[in-house]
């Protein structure tokens, strides 16, 4: 039986394909915090029953942050480029894809052989949490532009909230507050930076940043 | 009780309808009246009582292509059941005889094309077979899924009377599966985003390109094979999309055609409302679809 | 049984015959085919007979740990009715083809080595001892080797060809070497039957067994990353050589393997997922490179590494069947696997044989230079264009059986199994497809750019009939495919004995044929249904009442005024939208000058096919290898003294090691 949880779940999933296959900026940032949303969604869903005013608080939170201020953030700092899309990534769309589809079903595989010390809300919890830490991680690892890798951060962290919502609702308040703070500051200094490197540079292909060394 | 032979000439009456009322569909979208929904059946009794026009170039494969086409096409529509209503070939293992049919029609048409020696046509027949390369794995990964969520081997099990349980108990593999069943019937019929069926550009074409040197009957063969193999996809789709199996054979019939015109008005709003893809983005399309029905699978199969 | 020993004999006898007889060649072709035609028909008779019965004979023999123990159970009998028959084919044709293409002084040793490769052949299936295996074993390598090179062993491609051959073949041989020995040394015998009744060797050892039957075997069928050789040696050889070695002598690899899984006793999962692994890898890289390949026969050498890949598949979904204890899953894998091999080698013969007819009426085998073909070799055309279209898996031809068998295994398995042990036969399903899809756009390319359309070179306009004796034996073949694809369930009912061997059955019972048998019928009435659906609507078009007369013209071509045979479309940008999929596969480099300006004087393109195991893989490692080793180039003076002198220091070390530990051998 598919329950609301599933289905917000499989929507983080899709997602996560789709973030793979896409080369337009301003619609990798929406559907990002599209994924967003959904997490967000999730606690108040899954644990309903124990909802306080701090998970409350902390899922508002997490929803403003991932559904509004990132992108809103990421899509001004990309406004000015006039590349709108991704540059040829070192991972093809299609091969990124068929990676994409090989990492969902490894994370099944992995993810029906690790235990849980208890019961979670539902059985995708877990491959879903592995495939989008591992997919966040692919588009980190196979995208050439800043903006791109900032939104693989992002994918990432999404992944890390799954696996704290395995655990239960308190726990992992702190932790997520830690990682959030993170990738807050980190989607913060690379939108700075994208838009200074931009108006420097011309390009915020990141591959190119090798090149800035002292040494000739 | 419907005769199972009684689905399969529905179907062949039927098919050329589905073609005509997307036409209407788009030209209604486009505020136009367009042509009549029956003018594919006229168009088709037209070229079928012309002459031919048959190059020198071409031999006995030429000659026999749009027949082969035609029946083989035919053959796989005796294997697709009218939503709840068994197909007259029914056996475990049919789909895979149906995807091996509609490929043995893409053939056939693409060695006519070649046997011509046009350079287009050669060039729509190398597009063809590999956008039907990435196209057949998808197919058969649809079928694996509904195979799984349904617990049936033959399309007429898959679709039969345990679909509606199937829907609420794999309802999101279903969903992905229908998805991904339906970005393949646009790149199998040769409809918008994939190819334009409109268009008059030959070196953008992908099916039509490939009929340039048909004439006479040998188009109509051609074309009523397009027209079935739309059909079929439609067929599969609206059995697939729209459970209602009632036992009653007559509301079952009848939803089941509610929902093949349903799917022909979507392809007819998605042509509407999109711009045909390049060439190159078009794997990628089909390959997401891929994803999605395996995603389908994945989510099928745990425990 | 010993029918087929007798034809084994003829075969030695009339090779030799044929050799003895060098000095002319018309006798010695004529003792030659005649020991050929006699032994493999009466070889078919034996063959029958064992399929039918059953049968073994046990000699002495006074090699250590050997025995002439030979048997034909049910999988022996399947390879023998493949191998006796086309290998009668195979000889009528070389007669013909060896008339035109051969050198008279070599007559001789050509039919010596062509029928010791058959009775080499027919000896590694019966054979059901260790020793003896590996014997015949070496036999038909060697003999197939030799049969490579005697066409033309002056054409440096087909010496590197050959020697490619040679190691690949020994290297693979090595592997088996080292798989006997540890079963031989684990159970003090060499005799099949006490390895299949003692159950398997500890657990340990067996993964690594089978490790080392994969590779050793899969060298030999072909399977990708061991097939490097193949694809250089088929393009070589003589067609019906060709023919011969893809059709029936790589698919021994196969048996090899299959018959050596009955050693290693109860088969864990991994077995059957790397199988499968190793079987659709195959599958997807053979079809893709034959796409890619601009010689006919190199197309269908790569073809054939696509076909050994489906068997594998097949064999790899019966394995996990068998470890998952899903019986259904298991008899289809298994099944559908040896049902293949049976219509692989009908069909791939009579595409060799057609490419072999190629090149005799037109002097190329480069597809480009081709075209036009099915007007001026009409009886050729029709046979290789049917059988194009049967490889690529279409129904209602003859291979489609087969791959619908694997493909209800694969769907039997993920209906019954539950959690990740399903995804194996999903991604069975999806490697299939993708398969079955790009090996119909490497034969839509193969039969149209070859056979269709107008010829681009005068070699190609200039190509006129062959000898009836090329294409008897093709009409054969196709007619056999003819049958099976009306009644694909005499084909499964011919397999099904072999796959009760592989799947352990207890006798009387045929697993397979239960299993398989309703789709198989059902597969006829689809077949019967599109003939007559075709017949009617063929009908249909010529009693039409037509307006308009029936007229031809040049082709339309978008109304182009002076259509030229070199504007059609080329094998290589038939392949481009294909190939451009898949480009992390490193599979060509591009030279030539693109068009600029214009008014553009000159371009050119041309692709140069790479060879990336080889180039990326085998190169780099063999030359390591060999590096390593020229540290060791001193010990190399060629005094035949310090030679001696080594062989005897090696003695006085071993036994003063015998005598220091105290022991006798």
């Amino acid at each position: 039986m598919t329950t609301l949880a599933d289905l917000l779940l499989i929507v983080v999933i899709l997602v996560d394909l789709f973030a793979l296959a896409s080369s337009r900026l301003g619609a990798l940032i929406r559907i990002v915090a599209l994924q967003g949303l959904a997490l967000g969604l999730l606690p108040l869903i899954a644990h309903h029953e124990q909802l306080t005013w701090r998970t409350a608080a902390l899922a508002g939170g997490s929803l403003a942050l991932k559904g509004a201020v990132f992108p809103w953030l990421l899509l001004r700092a990309t406004r000015q480029d006039s590349v709108r899309r991704e540059l040829t990534p070192f991972v093809g769309y299609t091969a990124s894809l068929l990676a994409g589809v090989a990492i969902v079903g490894a994370a099944f595989v992995m993810g029906s052989r690790l235990p849980l010390p208890f019961p979670a809300v539902s059985d995708l919890l877990v491959p879903v949490a592995l495939s989008t830490t591992i997919i966040g991680q692919f588009l980190i690892v196979s995208r050439r532009k800043a903006a791109t890798q900032v939104l693989g951060y992002l994918v990432l962290e999404n992944g890390i909230f799954v696996f704290g919502l395995t655990l239960s609702v308190r726990m992992p308040a702190l932790v997520e507050m830690g990682v959030l703070l993170d990738v807050f500051i980190g989607v913060f200094v690379m939108g700075l930076a994208v838009r200074h490197i931009q108006q420097e540079f011309d390009s915020i292909d990141a591959s190119q940043l090798t090149h800035l060394r002292d040494l000739p | 009780m419907i005769a199972p032979a009684a689905v399969f000439l529905l179907g062949l009456a039927l098919a050329p309808l589905t073609g005509g009322l997307i036409v209407r569909v788009k030209s209604l979208a486009a505020g136009r009246t367009g042509p009549p929904i029956l003018q594919p059946y006229f168009d088709l009794a037209r070229l079928w009582r012309k002459g031919t026009v048959r190059s020198t170039s071409t031999s006995w494969v030429f000659a026999s292509g749009s027949v082969i086409t035609a029946a083989a096409t035919a053959a796989a529509l005796a294997l697709v059941p009218a939503g709840g209503v068994r197909a007259p070939l029914a056996f475990a293992g049919d789909a895979v005889l149906l995807v091996g049919l509609l490929a043995l029609g893409r053939f056939a048409m693409v060695l006519s094309a070649m046997d011509t020696g046009s350079s287009f046509e050669g060039m729509g027949a190398s597009r063809e077979t590999a956008f039907s390369a990435l196209a057949e794995p998808v197919l058969m990964l649809v079928v694996a899924s509904v195979a799984r969520a349904s617990g049936g081997l033959s399309l007429s099990e898959m679709l039969g009377p345990g679909l509606p349980a199937a829907w609420g108990l794999h309802g999101a593999s279903l969903a992905l599966a229908a998805a991904a069943l339906f970005v393949i019937l646009l790149a199998e019929n040769a409809r918008i985003p994939v190819d334009d069926p409109a268009t008059h550009l030959e070196l953008t074409m992908i099916h039509e390109v490939m009929l340039l040197d048909h004439s006479g009957p040998d188009l109509a063969l051609m074309e009523y094979a397009s027209a079935l193999k739309l059909w079929i996809f439609g067929a599969l789709l609206a059995g697939l999309a729209v459970p209602v199996r009632t036992g009653w054979e007559a509301l079952d019939l009848a939803a089941f055609l509610a929902g093949t015109a349903a799917a022909a008005a979507v392809v007819g709003l998605v042509e509407s409302s999109m711009a045909r893809l390049q060439l190159a983005r078009v794997p990628q399309l089909v390959v997401g679809a891929g994803a999605l029905a395996a995603f389908g699978v994945v989510l099928g199969v745990r425990a | 049984m010993i029918t087929i020993l007798v034809a084994a004999a003829l075969l030695v006898a009339g090779g030799l015959g044929a050799w003895l007889a060098s000095a002319r060649p018309v006798v010695a072709g004529r003792i030659g085919l005649a020991a050929a035609a006699a032994g493999c028909a009466l070889g078919t008779a034996g063959a029958a007979g064992a399929w039918a019965r059953g049968g073994a004979l046990r000699l002495a023999w006074s090699v250590p740990y050997g025995e002439l123990h030979l048997r034909a159970d049910g999988l022996a009998s399947l390879f023998l009715i493949l191998i006796f028959p086309v290998g009668l084919l195979a000889s009528l044709y070389g007669t013909a083809y060896w008339k035109e293409h051969l050198a008279p002084s070599r007559a001789g040793a050509a039919w010596l080595f062509h029928n010791l490769l058959l009775a080499g052949m027919v000896l590694v299936v019966v054979a059901a001892n260790g020793i003896l295996f590996l014997l015949a074993w070496e036999v038909m390598s060697l003999a197939s080797f030799f049969l490579i090179a005697v066409g033309d062993d002056r054409d440096p491609a087909v010496r590197d060809a050959g020697r490619l051959y040679l190691v690949a073949t020994h290297a693979g041989t090595a592997f088996l070497l080292v798989m006997f020995a540890l079963l031989a040394s684990g159970s003090g015998t060499m005799d099949f039957p006490a390895w299949e009744r003692a159950g398997g060797p500890a657990a340990g050892a067996a993964g690594f067994l089978f490790l080392c039957a994969l590779i050793g075997f899969g060298t030999k069928a072909g399977l990708a990353p061991f097939h490097v050789w193949l694809p250089e040696a088929h393009p070589a050889a003589p067609s019906h050589v060709s023919a011969l070695m893809s059709a029936v002598m790589i698919e021994t690899g196969l048996y090899g393997l299959l018959r050596s899984l009955g050693f290693l006793g109860e088969p864990p999962l991994w077995w059957g997922a790397a199988l499968l692994g190793v079987g659709i890898a195959s599958g997807i890289l053979g079809a893709y490179f034959a796409l890619l390949q601009p010689d006919i026969k190199r197309a269908l050498a790569y073809s054939s590494v696509e076909n050994a890949g489906i068997t594998a598949a097949g064999a790899g979904l019966g394995l996990a069947g068998l470890s998952l204890d899903q019986p259904a899953m298991a008899a289809l894998g298994f099944g559908g696997a040896l049902l293949h091999v049976v219509h692989h080698a009908l069909l791939k013969a009579l595409l060799f044989m057609g490419a072999g007819c190629v090149a005799l009426a037109t002097g190329t085998r480069r597809i480009d230079r081709l075209g036009g073909l099915a007007r001026r070799l009409p009886a050729e055309g029709r046979l290789f264009l049917v059988a194009s279209a049967a490889l690529s898996g279409l129904p209602p031809l003859n291979a489609f059986a087969g791959e619908l068998l694997l493909y209800l295994s694969a769907l039997s398995g993920l209906l019954a199994l539950d959690g990740p042990a399903a995804l194996l036969p999903a991604a069975a399903v999806a490697g299939l497809a993708m398969t079955g899809g790009l090996a119909a756009a490497c034969f839509a390319r193969l039969a149209g750019i070859v056979w269709l359309g107008e010829p681009r070179t005068p070699e190609a306009a200039g190509a006129s009939g062959t000898p009836a004796g090329l294409r008897r034996p093709m009409t054969v073949l196709a007619a056999g495919a003819l049958i099976l694809a009306v009644l694909p369930a005499a084909g499964l009912a011919l397999a099904a004995p072999a796959a009760a061997v592989c799947l352990a059955a207890p006798p009387g019972s045929s697993p397979a044929w239960e299993a398989g048998r309703a789709p198989m019928m059902w597969l006829s009435a689809g077949a019967v249904l599109t003939a007559l659906l075709a017949a009617a609507v063929w009908r249909l078009r010529e009693r039409r009442p037509a307006r308009g007369a029936s007229r031809t013209g040049p082709t339309w071509d978008c109304g182009y005024d002076l259509p030229s045979p070199r504007m059609q479309y080329t094998a290589s940008s038939f392949s481009s939208p294909l190939a451009s999929l898949f480009t992390w596969i490193p599979s060509g480099r591009v030279r030539g000058e693109a068009p600029a300006g214009p008014f553009p004087v000159s371009a050119s393109y041309d692709v140069e096919i790479a060879r990336p195991f080889q180039e990326r893989i085998y190169r780099p490692a063999f030359a390591s290898v060999a590096r390593g080793l020229a540290r060791l180039r001193w010990l190399q003076h060629g005094r035949v003294q310090l030679y001696v002198l080594y062989i005897v220091v090696t003695l006085i070390v071993l036994i003063v090691r015998l005598l220091v530990a105290g022991e006798t051998p």
